[in-house]
């Protein structure tokens, strides 16, 4: 059981971050509004989630201007999809072994 | 075990996630009973009213066959009139369908326009398009039989298209819609009434039966 939980990683170790990457896992490029609103989350608190993703570079981002307003996109790294991949396996097998 | 019950709500968030994020899930099946309605009413008017004009010259099933420069008593010719309906119809479908599923979507506290319905509407408008013009070059060479199964094969392809941004029940729909419209290529007399099975009963059915499904 020590094994598994060692395999998991420390920067999932939170819902909001967990749900962040399960969006970027499905689509390609998302908007930081268009996360924010399917997480329910306010800007703070999903700069603050997205950082440590950003310095494991699991995610990467873009900026661009559509007009004049900014707009900030989001996707997850070939790193970001191998690292949460193995996470949600270990999740598997922990659950499992607490069957 | 309180840390695998948290972590499979966490999986079922995520998966939660996965689907809204990719699916636009507040489609009603009302719009689809709506729509079927819609199509119902039109294809009566165009078999009870439309054609019963052209009765005393061909005969019902002959309609789709010839081409008929005279005027109906409304001072419109055929094609007009049958093109003026069916935009009719159309537009009519389209209107309920938007008022329902954008009543879904506030109950379900969603936004209808977003990026999963701009990407479902992207993947309904391409076959739907390229279907329009093909029915507009049919009535150009008076190949009027072939309308009602252009209109059912390529609809069923955009329903198919579409089905992955959406609830998927909506691919099942449109293979229905493709086999009835390919049928309907072999009995061109018979086209207006399988047209109506496609648009009318089949719509009345899925979207009653999504309704019962999804919405309640």
């Amino acid at each position: 059981m020590k094994d598994i939980l060692n395999q998991l990683n420390p920067v999932f170790d939170h819902r909001n971050r967990l749900g962040i990457m399960s969006i970027l896992a499905v689509n390609d490029w998302v908007d930081y509004g268009t996360l924010k609103e399917l997480l329910n989350l306010t800007d703070g608190n999903l700069a603050s989630h997205m950082k440590p993703l950003e310095a494991a570079e699991y995610v990467e981002y873009r900026k661009q201007f559509i007009g004049r307003r900014p707009q900030t996109t989001y996707a997850s790294t070939a790193a970001g999809k191998a690292a949460f991949k193995a996470h949600l396996d270990a999740l598997e097998a922990m659950l499992k072994f607490g069957k | 075990m309180n840390d695998s019950q948290k972590q499979l709500e966490h999986l079922a968030e995520m998966r939660s996630l996965m689907e809204r994020s990719t699916r636009f899930l507040s489609l009603s099946g009302l719009s689809g009973v709506w729509a079927g309605c819609c199509a119902l009413v039109g294809a009566f008017f165009v078999r009870y009213y439309l054609e019963a004009q052209y009765l005393g010259e061909y005969g019902v099933s002959d309609v789709y066959y010839n081409r008929s420069g005279s005027a109906t008593t409304a001072g419109l010719g055929y094609e007009t009139t049958l093109v003026l309906t069916a935009l009719a119809v159309m537009a009519a479908a389209l209107a309920g369908g938007w008022f329902f599923t954008a009543r879904k979507a506030r109950l379900r506290g969603e936004r209808v326009w977003e990026a999963s319905s701009r990407r479902l509407l992207w993947a309904l408008l391409v076959p739907l398009a390229t279907g329009g013009v093909f029915c507009l070059a049919l009535l150009y060479w008076n190949l009027i039989a072939f309308l009602a199964p252009a209109t059912l094969v390529f609809y069923g392809l955009a329903l198919l298209n579409g089905s992955k941004y959406t609830l998927g029940d909506v691919g099942s729909l449109g293979l229905l819609q493709i086999a009835l419209g390919l049928s309907a290529m072999f009995f061109p007399g018979r086209g207006l009434e399988l047209w109506a099975i496609g648009f009318g009963v089949l719509h009345i059915l899925y979207g009653g039966w999504m309704y019962h499904k999804y919405d309640r």
